[in-house]
């Protein structure tokens, strides 16, 4: 039972599951080595595949382990895989809300929300810059994501509306385009 | 508790091309108003910061606060449903669809379109959090740290919060008269 993939998978990713800050960017280049290099339970183009297949697909990318964890071993794989990695931390944030809930802070708690509240906004546009200036969709990126703050900004329009704009406006480029002819 | 599933697993599923928090701040404190803005930046900063995927911390921080200790997990279970179905599904159809250049296209906008929705909220909520210079200036130190010069998050987002949470207990006198 101890050499079973699942119990592998724990042990593999509950330890990561503690350093998964920020996003869980922090943990990748750990989870290819552990689970490509060291177990085997993937090729690196399967990897690559898997990275790619998260970021697309809606939720955390953090689900990439749930991924992984079907390929080494089916669906007990996957739930041990995702259990290992989301329950820890859960447990954790469970306890500092309850904590600041049960004003465990007492009378600071509004000035530590205060002071938080600027570095939160500040990680917020820290975040949308990166990807802005990474992701290589050009000038029509920054047209579709400055129209959609425009429509959110001004109206009270459900998000969906520029989400399937900006696909649509993305799909209509490609059809206007010399190269899909 | 049947509109905590309904609108986390709403949330959830419709989360493409990230800017999850951009969507539980329009659903949950500008359309539903179940929480303040201010509670949510806390928690916003919190979720960051903690081990964890941001999206399942704050629907904790969320959840906890509608119906405690059920509401938490019920929020954090309705987040993750959708997508680890889908992304199960996505996996099995992968090869066929990998290069398929409308697909990359897609994924493109929709992600264009997500950025605007993370940075509404962060122009909205600035105004909020920014309620002097000195946390305006804290604010502007954290993206340039973070999102230009591309430092750690954790060191950063820490030593930062840590000033302006020193500044908020000792020396911010506003709320006083």
């Amino acid at each position: 039972m101890k050499d079973s993939v699942w119990w592998q998978l724990l042990r593999v990713f509950l330890p990561l599951s503690f350093l998964t800050i920020g996003g869980g960017q922090s943990i990748l280049a750990d989870i290819q080595r552990e689970t490509v290099s060291v177990h085997h339970w993937l090729t690196d183009a399967q990897f690559v595949d898997d990275f790619a297949i998260s970021r697309a697909s809606a939720g955390p990318n953090t689900l990439i382990v749930t991924l992984i964890g079907w390929q080494a071993g089916g669906i007990a794989g996957a739930v041990a895989a995702t259990a290992a990695i989301f329950v820890p931390p859960a447990i954790l944030f469970y306890v500092l809300t309850r904590l600041w809930r049960m004003n465990a802070f007492g009378r600071w708690r509004d000035r530590l929300a205060r002071g938080l509240a600027p570095v939160s906004v500040g990680l917020v546009f820290a975040g949308t810059y990166s990807v802005l200036t990474t992701e290589g969709g050009g000038v029509l990126s920054w047209i579709v994501t400055a129209a959609s703050v425009m429509l959110l900004m001004t109206t009270k329009v459900h998000p969906l509306l520029p989400l399937a704009g900006g696909a649509l406006i993305f799909l209509g480029k490609l059809l206007l385009s010399p190269l899909s002819a | 508790m049947r509109d905590v599933w309904r609108v986390f697993g709403t949330i959830g599923i419709s989360s493409f091309g990230g800017g999850l928090s951009g969507w539980m701040f329009r659903e949950i404190v500008e359309r539903l108003r179940w929480i303040s803005p201010e509670e949510f930046l806390a928690g916003l900063a919190l979720a960051r910061t903690m081990p964890g995927p941001n999206v399942v911390n704050l629907a904790i921080w969320i959840g906890y606060r509608l119906r405690r200790t059920r509401g938490a997990i019920v929020a954090a279970f309705a987040v993750l449903a959708g997508p680890l179905v889908l992304i199960l599904i996505l996996a099995t159809v992968y090869e066929r669809i990998k290069h398929s250049i409308t697909v990359h296209q897609l994924l493109m906008g929709v992600t264009a379109a997500a950025l605007g929705l993370s940075l509404s909220v962060g122009i909205k909520s600035f105004q909020a959090a920014a309620r002097s210079p000195f946390y305006a200036t804290m604010a502007v130190l954290t993206f340039i740290g973070v999102g230009v010069l591309h430092q750690p998050l954790l060191p950063i987002a820490c030593t930062l919060a840590a000033v302006s949470v020193a500044w908020a207990f000792f020396l911010d006198r506003s709320d006083e008269r």
